[in-house]
C-alpha cells in the first residue's frame, strides 16, 4: 500500500508543478536557514572534552581584599600567590596553571621574519589532563617545571610554518631573547571553545566569539615562560596599581588561571573543602576579606557561566526557527489547498471503500514526499549557508562544517516539519463526505 | 464597499483564513523586531568619532623590548615620520578609535566616593589631539612642557607623588556634561581611583572611545592625558596626511620604521577609514543577515498568499460567474478579493503587533535590548499590506477574468 501511495503522491505532485515547487522551496529555505544556524550552535555549544569534562574543575577564590567591587562573584582568575598555593599543594589528581602572553618568536636557521605569537605558559599536567594529541615528541615533566627547563611544545600550524611540517623535535626556537629546545609538536588540535582560556565572559556583552580561537602556537613550562617573557604579562584585573607593569608575581592583580582534574565525587567534595579551608586560612592571615566567596564550577558550568555562545549566534538561531515556523504555516496552507482541490477524487476513493485512515495515510505520504524533496533542497542550502559562515570574520568560522549527525538531523527535521504541516490538511481531507462530492461529478 | 459578504464567506473558510492570519502575524512580528535590530546595528555603525578619519593612517608595532632610551627612540621615530613627504603631523599614542581593546579608568568626583562616577577611555601621547584632528571646544591643548614620559609617571605612581601635584587633563564634552551638568568644566578636579587627581584644562568636543563593549557604556567618554608614549609599550604611530596620499604615506611610514629598527614587528597597519570598516564588520554582517531573512520571509509569505488566493478563486469559480451574471463588473470582483486580502492582512497585523511586543520582551530579557519604539509597528504593517496587495493581484485578476457564462455550467 505504501508503494502505491508513493506512486499516487508522485502523480499528484507532478500534476501541479508550480504548487509543488512552492512547497518544496518553502521547506528547503526554512530547513536551510535553521540547519545552518543549528550547525553553528552545535559547534559552539558542544562539549570540548567529551567524556572527560565532568572531571575537570575551575576553582575560584576571592583574592580582592578591598571593597571596590561588590564581591557577588569571585574574580574570574587568581593572583599569583593564591594560584601557586593551590597548585603546589597538589591535592587534585592533576592540576595546571595557565597564563598567556605575547612574544616574538624566531627559529634560528630558518629564513623567515620573526613572528608575533601568543605563548601559553603552563605546567606539565596540562597535556595529559586535556588529552592534547602529539604528532612528534611529547610534553614536559614535573621536573622540567621545577628546574625551569628551557623547552617548548609547538602547534602543528607553527611547525608547518617554520619547519615545513618536518619532525622538529630537538630544534631550537628563540622566544624573545631566550633559546628553548622543541620537545613536542602537536597534532592539529582545535577544541571548541578554547575552554581552558575562557574567562571574563560576563564582561563581554555577549560578544564572545574570541573564545573560539585557535590554541596558542607556543607552549612553555610555566616558570620558564615567566622568566623568558618577564615584563610582558597582562593582568585580568587589579585592585591596586602594580609597581612593575608586566611583572605581576607580587602585584595586587589577578592574572593566572588554575584547572584541576578530580576523578570522583569524593575527591570533588574534599577539594571543595580544601579550597574553602584555604580561603579561610588566608582570611586569618589577613590576605583575604571575603573568604566564603569561593566557587568550583565544572568545565561545562564554567562555560555556561561565561555565556560562551555569542549572543549574535543565539539570536540568529531564534530567527531561523521563527523563519521555519513561517515556512511551516505556509506549507500547511498550500497543502490544504492542494488536498481540498482533489475533493472529488478523494470522494470517489471513499465511495469505493477507502477508510478515513487510508485517505489520511495517503495524504501524509504525499506530505512526507514533499518533506524529503525539501530536505534535499535544505541540505544544499545548508551547505551554501555554512560556506557563507566560513567566509565571516568570526574566530570559529573555519570550523563550520556539516557533520554526519547534523546531516541526518537535516533530513529528519525536513520530514518532521512536512508531516506536521501535512497532518491537519490530511485530517481535513479524510473528513470529506463522499456523497456530497459524488453529487457534483 | 460592503464587507459583510466577505466576512460571511471567510467564516466558511475559518481554518484556512486563520492559517493565513497567523502566518501574516508571525511575519509581521518578526519583521518589526528585525527592522528594529537592523536599525540598532546601523545606529552603532553611525557613531561619530570626532577625528579626521579621511586623513589618518596608522601603524601598530609590537613591543621591541624595554629599552632605557625608549622615549628618545620614539622622538626619533616621530621626527623621521614627519620627514616623509605628504605627512602633515605624526604622533605615537596608546590607542586609537575603533581598536578592539581599550585602555580605560574609572573617574570619581570626590576621594570619599565608593564607586566610580563613570569609566572613560584614557588616551595619551604627545600632540595626540592635533594629529587626530579632534577639536578643542573649551580651554586649551597641553603645553609642550606639560608632557611627561610614561616611565616617569609609573615611577611617580610607585612613590605616590602624583597625589601632590595638579595633573592637567582634557576631557570630552560627554564626560564634562555627565560629571558637571550645566557647569563650567574648566579648572574642575576629578580623581582616578584614590591616587591620582586630575585638573581639567580643556574640553574636546567629540572623541570616541575604542572597543564596542566600552562604547555601550558611553561612546564619547574619553580623557586625554599629557603622557608621552615610549615606543616600548606596543603603541600606535598615527600620521595625518591628505586623503589622496594615504596609501603612499603608509607604505613609506612602514619602510621608514623598519629602517630605523629592523627588529620591530609591524602588527597592523592601515587607514583609519578601513580601521572603522573592520571594526563594524560584525554589525554589518548581522545587519545583512537580518535584511536577507526579512526579504526571504516576505517572499515566502507572499507566495503563501498567492497559493491560498488561487485556491479560493478556483473554488469560487462558479459563484464568481453567478455574481458576474447578476451584474457585478470585473472591478467589483477585483476589489472583492483585494478587500478580502486587506481584511485578512489587517487581522494578521493586529495579532502581529501583540506578538511583536512579546518577542521584544523576550529580547529585552535575554539580549538587553531596548524597548521596541512604536514607530516600527506602522512600518511593518505597511510592508505587509503592500506585500499582501501585490500577492493577491494575480489571483484576483484571474477571478475578474471569469466570464459570466460559467454561471450557466453545472460544474
Amino acid at each position: 500500500m505504501f508503494g502505491y501511495y508513493i506512486d499516487l503522491a508522485m502523480r499528484s505532485l507532478k500534476h501541479n508543478k508550480m504548487l509543488t515547487a512552492l512547497m518544496v522551496l518553502a521547506i528547503a529555505v526554512g530547513i536551510g536557514a535553521s540547519m545552518t544556524t543549528l550547525t553553528v550552535m552545535h559547534l559552539l555549544s558542544g562539549d570540548p572534552m567529551p567524556g572527560k569534562s565532568a572531571t575537570l574543575f575551575y576553582p575560584q577564590v576571592d583574592t580582592d581584599p578591598t571593597n571596590e567591587s561588590n564581591h557577588a562573584q569571585p574574580p574570574d582568575v587568581m593572583d599569583y600567590r593564591s594560584a601557586m598555593d593551590l597548585w603546589s599543594s597538589r591535592r587534585a589528581d592533576r592540576q595546571a596553571l595557565i597564563v598567556d602572553s605575547q612574544l616574538k618568536v624566531r627559529a634560528p636557521g630558518v629564513d623567515l621574519p620573526p613572528l608575533m605569537e601568543t605563548m601559553l605558559s603552563t605546567t606539565a599536567d596540562f597535556f595529559p589532563m586535556f588529552d592534547v594529541p602529539f604528532q612528534y615528541g611529547g610534553g614536559w615533566s614535573a621536573e622540567d617545571d621545577a628546574r625551569h627547563a628551557r623547552v617548548a611544545v609547538i602547534s602543528a600550524d607553527l611547525n608547518d610554518k617554520l619547519f615545513a611540517g618536518q619532525n622538529s623535535v630537538g630544534r631550537t626556537l628563540r622566544l624573545r631573547d631566550s633559546d628553548v629546545r622543541i620537545i613536542g609538536v602537536l597534532k592539529p588540535w582545535r577544541p571548541s571553545p578554547l575552554f581552558y582560556a575562557v574567562a571574563g565572559g560576563r564582561f563581554s556583552g555577549g560578544d564572545t566569539s574570541s573564545f573560539y580561537g585557535k590554541p596558542e602556537d607556543v607552549m612553555a613550562p610555566f616558570f620558564s615562560g615567566l622568566e623568558i617573557n618577564d615584563g610582558h604579562f597582562y593582568q585580568f584585573n587589579c585592585w591596586g596599581i602594580p609597581t612593575t607593569p608586566g611583572h605581576l608575581e607580587a602585584a595586587p592583580c589577578n592574572w593566572v588561571q588554575l584547572w584541576v582534574q578530580l576523578g570522583d565525587a569524593g575527591k570533588v567534595a574534599s577539594y571543595r573543602r580544601f579550597v574553602d579551608d584555604y580561603a579561610a586560612q588566608q582570611k586569618a592571615l589577613g590576605r583575604f576579606t571575603h573568604a566564603d566567596n569561593t566557587r568550583m564550577r565544572g568545565l561545562m558550568q564554567w562555560l555556561d557561566f561565561n555565556g560562551v555562545v555569542p549572543s549574535d549566534v543565539r539570536l540568529q538561531t531564534w530567527l531561523a526557527f521563527a523563519f521555519l515556523a513561517i515556512c511551516l504555516f505556509n506549507t500547511v496552507g498550500l497543502l490544504l489547498a492542494k488536498f481540498l482541490r482533489r475533493s472529488g477524487e478523494i470522494g470517489v476513493r471513499r465511495a469505493l471503500g477507502a477508510t478515513r485512515g487510508a485517505v489520511f495515510a495517503q495524504c501524509l505520504v504525499e506530505a512526507g514526499l514533499i518533506g524529503v524533496l525539501g530536505g534535499v533542497g535544505g541540505w544544499l542550502l545548508t551547505m551554501i549557508g555554512l560556506w557563507v559562515v566560513r567566509r565571516q570574520p568570526a574566530a570559529y568560522a573555519d570550523m563550520a562544517h556539516l557533520d554526519l549527525t547534523m546531516l541526518l538531523t537535516t533530513f529528519l527535521l525536513a520530514l518532521v516539519v512536512s508531516l506536521i504541516a501535512g497532518a491537519l490538511p490530511a485530517l481535513r481531507a479524510s473528513r470529506i463526505p463522499p456523497a456530497l462530492q459524488l453529487k457534483t461529478l | 464597499m460592503d464587507i459583510r459578504p466577505i466576512l460571511m464567506t471567510l467564516r466558511r473558510h475559518k481554518f484556512t483564513a486563520c492559517l493565513l492570519i497567523l502566518e501574516i502575524a508571525l511575519t509581521c512580528a518578526i519583521i518589526c523586531n528585525a527592522i528594529f535590530l537592523i536599525d540598532q546595528r546601523l545606529e552603532n555603525m553611525r557613531v561619530v568619532s570626532g577625528v579626521a578619519e579621511q586623513e589618518l593612517v596608522y601603524v601598530k608595532t609590537a613591543y621591541i623590548g624595554n629599552r632605557p632610551d625608549a622615549p628618545a627612540r620614539a622622538a626619533a621615530d616621530i621626527a623621521a615620520l614627519e620627514g616623509i613627504s605628504g605627512v602633515k603631523a605624526a604622533a605615537l599614542i596608546d590607542q586609537i578609535p575603533f581598536d578592539y581593546g581599550s585602555d580605560n579608568a574609572g573617574l570619581r568626583l570626590t576621594l570619599s566616593q565608593r564607586e566610580d562616577s563613570l569609566s572613560a577611555a584614557m588616551y595619551h601621547g604627545e600632540n595626540l589631539l592635533r594629529v587626530l584632528g579632534a577639536q578643542i571646544v573649551e580651554g586649551r591643548d597641553f603645553r609642550p612642557e606639560e608632557y611627561v614620559p610614561m616611565s616617569k609617571v609609573v615611577e611617580a605612581l610607585d612613590k605616590g607623588e602624583l597625589g601632590n601635584q595638579p595633573n592637567p587633563a582634557i576631557v570630552s564634552r560627554a564626560v564634562a556634561d555627565r560629571l558637571w551638568p550645566g557647569q563650567e568644566a574648566l579648572g574642575k578636579q576629578v580623581y582616578i581611583g584614590q591616587d591620582v587627581p586630575l585638573t581639567v584644562v580643556g574640553v574636546v568636543g567629540t572623541l570616541v572611545r575604542p572597543s564596542e563593549m566600552q562604547m555601550a557604556k558611553g561612546a564619547q567618554y574619553s580623557v586625554v592625558l599629557p603622557i608621552q608614549e615610549g615606543s616600548a609599550e606596543g603603541s600606535v604611530y598615527v600620521l595625518r596626511t591628505a586623503p589622496k596620499d594615504r596609501d603612499e604615506v603608509l607604505k613609506a611610514a612602514v619602510a621608514k620604521l623598519m629602517a630605523l629598527d629592523p627588529n620591530r614587528i609591524v602588527l597592523e597597519k592601515g587607514t583609519m577609514e578601513q580601521h572603522r570598516r573592520d571594526f563594524f564588520q560584525n554589525d554589518r554582517a548581522m545587519a545583512s543577515i537580518l535584511v536577507g531573512v526579512c526579504i526571504a520571509m516576505l517572499i515566502i509569505t507572499a507566495l503563501g498568499i498567492v497559493g491560498l488566493a488561487s485556491f479560493w478563486v478556483s473554488q469560487r469559480n462558479h459563484s464568481i460567474g453567478v455574481r458576474r451574471a447578476l451584474g457585478a463588473t470585473r472591478s467589483n470582483i477585483l476589489s472583492y478579493f483585494q478587500t478580502e486580502n486587506f481584511l485578512l492582512t489587517t487581522m494578521g497585523i493586529v495579532v502581529g503587533m501583540v506578538l511583536a511586543y512579546g518577542i521584544n520582551l523576550f529580547l529585552i530579557v535575554h539580549y538587553e535590548l531596548p524597548r521596541l519604539p512604536v514607530m516600527y509597528l506602522p512600518v511593518g504593517a505597511a510592508l505587509l499590506w503592500l506585500i499582501g496587495q501585490c500577492a493577491v493581484l494575480g489571483p484576483a485578476m484571474r477571478a475578474a477574468a471569469v466570464p459570466p457564462v460559467v454561471a450557466t455550467r453545472s460544474v
